[in-house]
């Protein structure tokens, strides 16, 4: 995979939001399949972290044949150093609610829901003005489409597109298996375009500047930019808009604190990349493979030489425990049992060896759990454990 | 009618008596009362026709619906990595010392209740928590004595309000 050569900065997401109105109107008067074909030539993929071309999920489900459709923001952005969606909701709405809009034309939806998780309510009046606004000039322009927020309750795995829909009818977030996908079968059964808010509002600069100007940045199969979440031992923690394709190292020369150890690239379902990997270590999607190759929901957390992996890990793992539905065995127990594990190895009550049967446990979650929580905790997991082995037991 | 069938009564007007609309109503009553009393359940369950334990079953999956009695401010402390790194328990040890409570408590009076949660999505201003749906960021022990004084002051004035 090529690697930008230097961090690249970019403004799209939080500028230009005042000619929502026209852009809008502009894109509803083209062709459905232009539309998709300009999203599909963009090659943008889900910025939520998993990076399935979104094109091709609006294509899927515009293919469907149904009375009924919904389109859905997802605004549950609970991954652990995540927090750009809930800038995008506060300072651009009308971006976000203008590609629903668009996308629910595209596939022939009529209703929008965005799913706000709990923690994030007090972002809900002002999203509620800018939502009757929005819809006021859908009626004007004679645009049959509604947007509902839909609250959370805290619960992380929400966040996983059928937990949500789940939750959204009123049950325990609990995943369905998949197939069906959502673009089949999702919220109510229904057809259901489901997108990250980070995605919704690259799609807006798409459909306000072109695929090309999106597609120019960035690397092969990492278009586009991207909103990296920058916490930890860091001396300028925020948001920033970055080209796709940076090396780590790069990332890691700007926003260290000249002492980093570990940077978390994708938040605790993600992976730690120790220094001496910074170098050979991309951000973007996996294309052909050369060196790493990390993609992410944008969050970076970085850690300087004070920071034990053990406690670290020892966090991550917490919250896995807590957030994991309990509803299949493997991630359920296997998350009681690594944490159980690892304390277990620091006080001596189990051999060292005693990690490497925890490092099988969690490839074995990796393969058998039902969704993407239960088979990410082994990103974390064996990254860690596996390049500080020593904290672990020392 | 006690006051809670009445909001029970009015939420389902207000969102349907669907099962599909279960959330809306256990989260309407949790905003007002603070949490899901087992006889709020059970009325949930009669006013929507299904069954008590589908009704417990999704209240009790989701952290921010509690199901024992809370205080008026639910202050919910931040302990994920980030927030962990910066200080959460320095600022956990102010709020105990102050309202006299630990994690999982209520004050006597019923006015504070702390809970720890996960990531609050404030990661780059940590450590930070929640008083209700209100967020504090950038915490120190002395800015959370501070945040906590003025919602004691508020709610002594609320007293000789007669509130």
């Amino acid at each position: 995979m090529e690697t930008n050569h230097q961090l690249k900065r970019a403004d799209f997401i939080f500028k230009n939001e005042n000619d929502w109105e026209e852009v809008l109107k502009k894109n509803i008067s083209r062709l459905p399949n232009e539309l998709i074909n300009e999203l599909i030539s963009s090659e943008l993929k889900g910025r939520g972290g998993a990076g399935f071309p979104t094109g091709l999920k609006w294509k899927l489900s515009a293919e469907v044949d149904s009375d009924t459709k919904y389109v859905i923001c997802n605004a549950d952005e609970g991954e652990p150093g995540t927090f750009k969606d809930r800038e995008i909701l506060s300072l651009v709405p009308f971006k976000v609610l203008t590609a629903m809009a668009i996308c629910g034309y595209v596939v022939g939806a009529k209703e929008g829901y965005i799913y706000l998780r709990g923690e994030y309510f007090f972002l809900k009046p002002e999203l509620n003005k800018a939502i009757s606004e929005f819809e006021q000039y859908c009626k004007e322009i004679n645009l049959d489409f509604t947007i509902r927020i839909f609250m959370g309750s805290g619960a992380y795995i929400c966040g996983e597109e059928t937990a949500l829909f789940e939750s959204m009818e009123g049950k325990r977030g609990e995943p369905r298996n998949k197939p069906p996908y959502p673009a089949l079968s999702g919220y109510m059964n229904k057809p259901t375009v489901i997108n990250n808010v980070e995605t919704l509002a690259h799609a807006y600069t798409i459909f306000t500047y072109g695929a090309k100007r999106f597609y120019d940045l960035g690397v092969q199969y990492s278009r586009g930019t991207k909103l990296f979440s920058v916490s930890g031992d860091t001396p300028k923690p925020g948001i920033y808009e970055l080209e796709l394709g940076m090396s780590l190292a790069d990332f890691v020369n700007d926003f260290g604190d000249g002492d980093s150890k570990a940077v978390q690239v994708g938040g605790a379902s993600g992976f730690l990349v120790p220094r001496k990997r910074f170098a050979e270590t991309t951000i973007g999607y996996q294309g052909k493979l050369v060196g790493i190759s990390l993609p992410t929901g944008g969050s970076m957390m970085l850690f300087n030489s004070s920071r034990s992996m053990f406690n670290v890990l020892d966090n991550y793992l917490e919250f896995f425990r807590e957030e994991s539905c309990g509803q299949c065995t493997p991630c359920r127990v296997g998350c009681q049992q690594l944490l159980k594990g690892i304390k277990a190895v620091k006080s001596g009550e189990k051999s060292t060896q005693y990690l490497d049967k925890l490092l099988t446990l969690a490839e074995t979650m990796q393969f058998t759990a039902k969704c993407g929580l239960g088979q990410s905790v082994a990103n974390s997991f064996s990254s860690i454990v596996e390049n500080f082995r020593e904290e672990m037991i020392y | 009618m006690d006051t809670v069938s009445e909001l029970i009564k009015n939420l389902a007007d207000q969102h349907g008596r669907s099962r599909y609309n279960l959330l809306p109503i256990l989260q309407g009553v949790v905003e007002q009362e603070k949490y899901l009393s087992e006889s709020s359940m059970i009325e949930i369950a009669k006013e929507l026709e299904i069954p008590a334990s589908d009704v417990y079953g999704t209240a009790t999956f989701y952290s921010f619906l509690e199901y024992k009695k809370m205080g008026k401010y639910i202050i919910r402390v931040c302990k994920t990595i980030t927030c962990s790194m910066k200080g959460k328990n320095q600022v956990l040890l102010a709020i105990e010392d102050m309202l006299k409570i630990k994690v999982g408590e209520t004050t006597l009076d019923g006015t504070f209740s702390l809970l720890q949660t996960n990531c609050l999505g404030f990661c780059h201003k940590a450590p930070a928590m929640l008083i209700n749906n209100d967020v504090f960021t950038d915490l120190t022990p002395e800015k959370v004595r501070e945040v906590l004084s003025q919602y004691l002051s508020k709610k002594q004035e609320g007293g000789q309000n007669g509130n």
